[in-house]
């Protein structure tokens, strides 16, 4: 069983979406290995996210978007981020991103995306092997 | 019950539980049942159907959702689909319009038109209707939070195009509560947001009689990731707190019970969710006659539509999800659904296309015209399975109408994250069975290909300047509209949100009239009401 022991997670809806069972399944399989798991709430600004994102010193920033924005909101935390210097932390993204849209998240700087047919497991494994 | 004589095996007979946890026996039988009594269709309480005739009297509705990108291209798709026979329009509303922001708000930042039309003013309801006869289309909108603004605004419309408010026929979901819950897309806290859903019903009732003022859903509980049970034990929980608000406001039970109506999802359980509406059919005829001492049969009626597909839809395989919307839609059609909507079979990853989103109404027509399932009452009943299933998913549904109240309610559930928080576990839980096989998702844990691309089809293409001309247009209705009239109808909402015994229905149709958009409505009711304060607490 994968580990994140000692590390902190944020957990962010950007933009308007409300479908937010996704991120606290997340949220909840991530704390179940281990990580401090921050959850931001709904309707949170590219800038609220990065601000807290450097705040809480995190050590991954993860996003779940339903609501076919992906691109733009994921463009919008990257330059947060760098805004804060916080560039180098892993950004994940999940929700319905169509596989065409993957290409483009990856050369925006996202670590990883994920679906809803992976498994919670492969999802923990994969932020595990991003974070060692 | 005595065991057969043979079995297949001498393995230990394995317990099974169906999805919401209720125990399937091997065999069912008329012991089984809790009541084996059984009334007819159209008989209190109502467990065969509403109506004595089944749907020989009418047939369920076929509404499909659809709604893009601006009110112009919006209004295209709907005629090619009334065009192709559909019977009902289903409005999708953008996420800025579903959230009380205008197009131009910081807020609505790359949002505009995404996840439906957006409609800020009257001006894009006037087009998102043209060509179309108000009076005999039925219009269902997918809205809440701002729900009440979006009805003023039809309501408005119609006014304008002279067509009489008591012709207007459709829904506005209008059903806050299991925003707070499972959709999200709430403004003001609970307490006032219940007050304008009242009004809304209220003033619906008044106005425009053969218009659905609310369609209390359960639906978005269940794609989040509850059970069957759960789905049905919140959103009547609900239904009873609109009850309580209505009766609170002085409004006519009778004359208001018989426009409450409700929404589903229909998920891959056949029996169960067949056995899911006959239960809550029963259940909601004895709640309103037993509790509130509702007498007429329209005012015990239960009346639901529902959506066939969501998130029992998956994106590998995705053809596969055509058979499974047909196995939902006979499920439906057999535990007597008003309406129906049958999600495309690519929905799982992409916005329809007008190909997939013709295969999801042509599927209906092929359930409803050529199985014979339409031609008797409750094919179903008498069955001892299903007969025993709807008894024990009562029993159930009411055990979670009843931890609810324990609670303190469905209000205090909802402040203190109770509800959003047990959807969340439900969801957890739901995900891991998968995780592990223990249900079985065809394509995805069981009979996977190995190098499947994952997606077919073509992708439906969104306008990336339709935001720049929604933009546009915003400004433009702005800048002509008469800015003192709009000014004043502002000013008497406000006033009028101040006072508890006013009903704001009113004051939001002269808002509409005047151009005033629906961010600007809902700014001012911020400015009496505050906003809701989400509990985050995982």
């Amino acid at each position: 069983m994968t580990t994140l022991k000692g590390k902190r997670i944020l957990i962010a809806k950007p933009g308007l979406d409300g479908h937010d069972v996704g991120a606290k399944v997340i949220a909840l399989a991530l704390r179940d290995a281990g990580a401090e798991v921050i959850y931001t709430g709904l309707r949170k600004t590219p800038d609220y996210i990065a601000r807290v994102a450097a705040e809480e010193n995190v050590d991954a920033v993860g996003l779940s978007i339903l609501s076919g924005s992906h691109l733009e909101l994921v463009a919008l935390t990257c330059a947060a981020l760098k805004r804060e210097q916080a560039e180098d932390v892993p950004l994940f993204v999940g929700g319905t991103i169509p596989r065409s849209d993957w290409d483009a998240l990856h050369a925006a700087g996202v670590a990883a995306v994920f679906d809803s047919e992976m498994s919670l497991e492969q999802v923990v494994d994969e932020v595990a092997r991003r974070l060692t | 019950m005595s065991e057969p004589a043979t079995s297949s095996s001498d393995a230990p007979r394995e317990r099974r539980t169906t999805p919401s946890g209720i125990e399937i026996p091997v065999v069912a039988t008329p012991a089984s049942r809790r009541h084996p009594d059984l009334s007819g269709p159209g008989e209190y309480p109502y467990t065969r159907g509403i109506f004595e005739d089944g749907f020989r009297g009418r047939l369920w509705t076929f509404r499909q959702y659809s709604g893009f990108g601006s009110a112009e291209a919006s209004n295209e798709r709907y005629r090619f689909l009334l065009e192709r026979g559909q019977t009902g329009l289903s409005v999708a509303l953008d996420l800025p319009t579903q959230c009380g922001y205008d197009p131009t708000d910081p807020m609505a930042r790359s949002e505009v038109g995404k996840v439906g039309v957006p409609i800020a003013t009257l001006a894009d309801m006037e087009t998102l209707f043209r060509g179309i006869d108000l009076a005999k289309v039925s219009t269902s909108f997918t809205i809440n939070g701002s729900a009440a603004m979006i009805f003023a605004m039809y309501l408005a419309a119609a006014d304008k195009a002279g067509v009489p408010r008591a012709k207007l026929t459709g829904t506005i979901q209008n059903d806050i509560l299991k925003e707070y819950v499972a959709r999200g897309t709430w403004i003001f806290p609970v307490r006032p947001a219940l007050r304008l859903v009242a009004d809304s019903i209220v003033y619906a009732n008044q106005e425009s009689p053969r218009f659905n003022p609310i369609s209390i859903a359960g639906a978005h509980v269940r794609d989040a990731g509850s059970s069957a049970v759960e789905e049905m034990g919140f959103t009547l929980a609900n239904g009873l707190a609109y009850v309580d608000e209505l009766l609170a406001r002085g409004a006519d039970l009778e004359r208001f019970a018989q426009s409450l109506s409700f929404f589903f999802y229909v998920h891959m359980n056949f029996f169960e969710e067949v056995a899911k509406f006959r239960a809550a059919r029963r259940l909601w005829a004895r709640l309103m006659k037993e509790r509130y001492g509702a007498k007429s049969a329209r005012a015990q009626h239960f009346r639901f539509g529902v959506v066939c597909g969501g998130s029992s839809l998956t994106a590998a395989q995705p053809y596969n999800n055509v058979v499974r919307v047909a196995v939902e839609t006979m499920a439906a059609a057999l535990g007597g659904a008003q309406s129906i909507f049958t999600c495309a079979y690519d929905e799982a990853f992409q916005l329809p296309t007008e190909q997939s989103a013709e295969l999801a109404l042509r599927t209906q027509q092929v359930i409803a015209y050529e199985s014979g399932i339409a031609d008797t009452v409750d094919p179903l009943g008498g069955s001892h399975y299903v007969e025993y299933l709807t008894d024990e998913m009562e029993a159930a549904i009411e055990g979670v109408i009843q931890e609810i109240a324990d609670y303190g309610g469905v209000v205090k559930a909802i402040e203190d994250g109770y509800l959003q928080r047990r959807i969340a576990r439900s969801a957890h839980e739901r995900k891991s069975k998968v995780d592990r096989g223990e249900s079985v998702v065809v394509g995805v844990n069981r009979f996977k290909n190995e190098h499947e691309e994952k997606q077919v089809g073509e992708v439906f293409a969104s306008d990336a300047h339709a935001t720049a001309a929604v933009i546009e247009k915003f400004e433009r209705i702005r800048a002509e509209r008469d800015a003192a009239q709009a000014e004043k109808t502002l000013a008497a909402l406000e006033r009028a949100a101040s006072d508890n015994a006013a009903n704001l229905m009113p004051y939001l149709v002269d808002c509409c009239h005047a151009y005033v958009s629906v961010g600007e409505m809902v700014e001012r009711l911020k400015r009496q009401w505050g906003e809701f304060i989400e509990p985050v607490k995982l």
